[in-house]
């Protein structure tokens, strides 16, 4: 069997374990709704509610910073065929986070326009998770190969909204955490790495080119 | 030579008959209350202790009773943990017996006494009580407790006392949350109230809830409850009681002034600077309802709104 063929087969399996995986936290979130929704209370706590959208908000976060981690472990891991993959994670980033906002508006907010307006453009913790979700929407919407053709240059400086996008997940996580830190700092951490191996990368190959 | 007997000895230093007498009567009397030489040293509560009490039931208050479960489920009490399931998980840890707790500062009778000791002759009562956390949740609970006051007035506070701290037990090799790397709060926690507000009648000492001692999660074996005002003014696993003349220090102020005040009444025309405190979200709820309900002046036990008369509760909140 010629490589080329074997590749494109573990590459379409890897594609299928990749997706399944993603879509664990969410099927099994779908399992918790299913019976909370047949008898209430018995799977998602007291204020379920809250927990839903608190579950979706954290595979959110983790789904981006999986995303930002596509990219560093293929130079790390000297795997360049891992990028085929990252439009998947991201775009199941996308889905958490849109998620957790259609629960946050449905219900914990039951659709109250002043509640929503008045939380968005009153408390600083929404505001800032709010604007991640504006600064992913074109990044999912011009996520096709199509849109990627067109957009040539302008397609990756586009892209780099991700990053803005990244930080201000994660500052929605610090200002609307209490007392203890641990999940911030965590987070933090891993968006400190994925940010400080990009600015490695930036440094060392300014130093093979000085004039350019 | 000639050797005068105590020469070393400075007439201040000797104590004064009626000065020592009045010392050891105190120490005996300390010692009485500590449960030294009782026959049987009694410094904790036995499971049997509550069976063997009358408890007078409270008037049911017409707002659905939250489930024993949700109440013993979902809890902040950050010595477990900051996830509201970690305290159910892990105050399994806390040995509750036996307790002591330290009464000191302006009161007449200051010492350490042990916890059946101290509710020695006080009656308990049932309080079907709202309790409303600052995170915009309520909840109700049938406490099992008896006013403050009856065991303030026991210690005899002095005519300085003007105010009341309570400190929870810190004791990080069986409170995980305190060994927390993460935790930004400096332990034990603290909490205090005015002497007024201390001495109201709707503020309790609980030992127990629904019909049973505190579990462990719920602030066992001791706890305030203070229903007109945030759930975190009413400290649990309390060690600790000082009567002061200064307002004490309590834990959130120190850790975010801007967000939470020294009285913490419930108000629901001051927000927390991140969420609105106009309304809650009574337990349980569903995922169709959220069960947002009004909230109220003082938590709807308007009776307490004397204690602040002439206040700016919009600056003192």
């Amino acid at each position: 069997m010629p490589g080329w063929i074997s590749a494109a087969i573990s590459d379409r399996v890897a594609r299928v374990l990749l997706f399944a995986l993603l879509a664990v936290p969410l099927g099994m979130l779908a399992v918790d709704v299913t019976r909370e929704l047949q008898s209430p209370g018995s799977a998602l706590g007291p204020d379920p509610g809250d927990e839903l959208v608190r579950t979706l908000g954290g595979w959110g976060l983790r789904a981006l910073l999986l995303t930002l981690a596509v990219s560093p472990a293929s130079r790390v891991f000297r795997q360049p065929r891992l990028i085929r993959f990252r439009r998947m994670v991201g775009l199941w980033a996308f889905a958490y986070i849109v998620l957790h906002f259609t629960a946050y508006l449905s219900v914990l907010a039951g659709f109250e326009l002043a509640t929503i307006a008045g939380d968005v453009f009153k408390r600083p913790y929404i505001t800032v998770g709010f604007s991640a979700l504006l600064m992913l929407i074109p990044l999912a919407a011009t996520s096709t190969r199509g849109w990627q053709r067109r957009l040539g240059r302008r397609w990756r400086t586009l892209h780099k909204l991700v990053y803005p996008a990244a930080i201000a997940a994660w500052t929605h996580l610090l200002w609307l955490s209490k007392g203890g830190f641990m999940d911030p700092f965590i987070y933090g951490l891993v968006l400190v790495l994925l940010f400080g191996e990009r600015i490695a990368v930036r440094i060392k190959r300014a130093k093979r080119q000085p004039r350019q | 030579m000639l050797i005068k007997p105590g020469a070393d000895i400075k007439p201040s230093e000797i104590t004064p008959e009626h000065v020592y007498r009045s010392r050891r009567k105190f120490m005996a009397e300390s010692l009485a209350l500590a449960g030294v030489g009782a026959a049987v040293p009694a410094a904790a509560l036995p499971a049997a202790w509550l069976a063997e009490r009358e408890v007078a039931a409270d008037e049911p208050m017409g707002e659905a009773m939250t489930s024993e479960r949700d109440a013993t489920m979902y809890n902040n009490f950050y010595e477990f943990g900051t996830d509201k399931g970690d305290p159910a998980e892990h105050a399994h840890a806390l040995t509750v017996d036996p307790w002591t707790v330290e009464v000191s500062g302006e009161v007449a009778k200051p010492g350490k006494i042990g916890l059946e000791d101290m509710l020695s002759g006080i009656d308990l009562e049932e309080r079907i009580y709202r309790l409303r956390c600052v995170e915009a949740w309520s909840m109700v609970i049938p406490w099992i407790g008896f006013p403050l006051k009856k065991v303030i007035d026991k210690f005899e506070p002095t005519g300085n006392a003007k105010y009341v701290e309570f400190k929870t037990l810190k004791r990080p090799d069986e409170m995980r949350g305190q060994r927390s790397f993460f935790s930004s709060i400096d332990w034990p926690y603290v909490e205090g109230l005015r002497l007024d507000e201390a001495n109201h009648p709707l503020a309790i000492f609980a030992v127990g809830m629904y019909g049973k001692l505190l579990p462990n999660q719920n602030g066992a074996p001791l706890r305030l409850v203070v229903p007109w005002k945030y759930g975190f003014k009413s400290v649990k696993s309390i060690v600790s009681i000082r009567l002061t003349k200064r307002q004490p220090r309590n834990t959130w102020n120190v850790l975010q002034s801007r967000e939470y005040g020294f009285f913490a009444n419930v108000n629901p025309t001051v927000d927390h600077p991140r969420w609105s405190q106009a309304t809650e979200r009574r337990f349980p709820t569903t995922l169709f309802n959220p069960n947002r309900i009004n909230t109220r002046m003082f938590n709807g036990y308007d009776e307490v709104a004397g204690l602040y008369a002439g206040m700016d509760l919009s600056r003192h909140f």
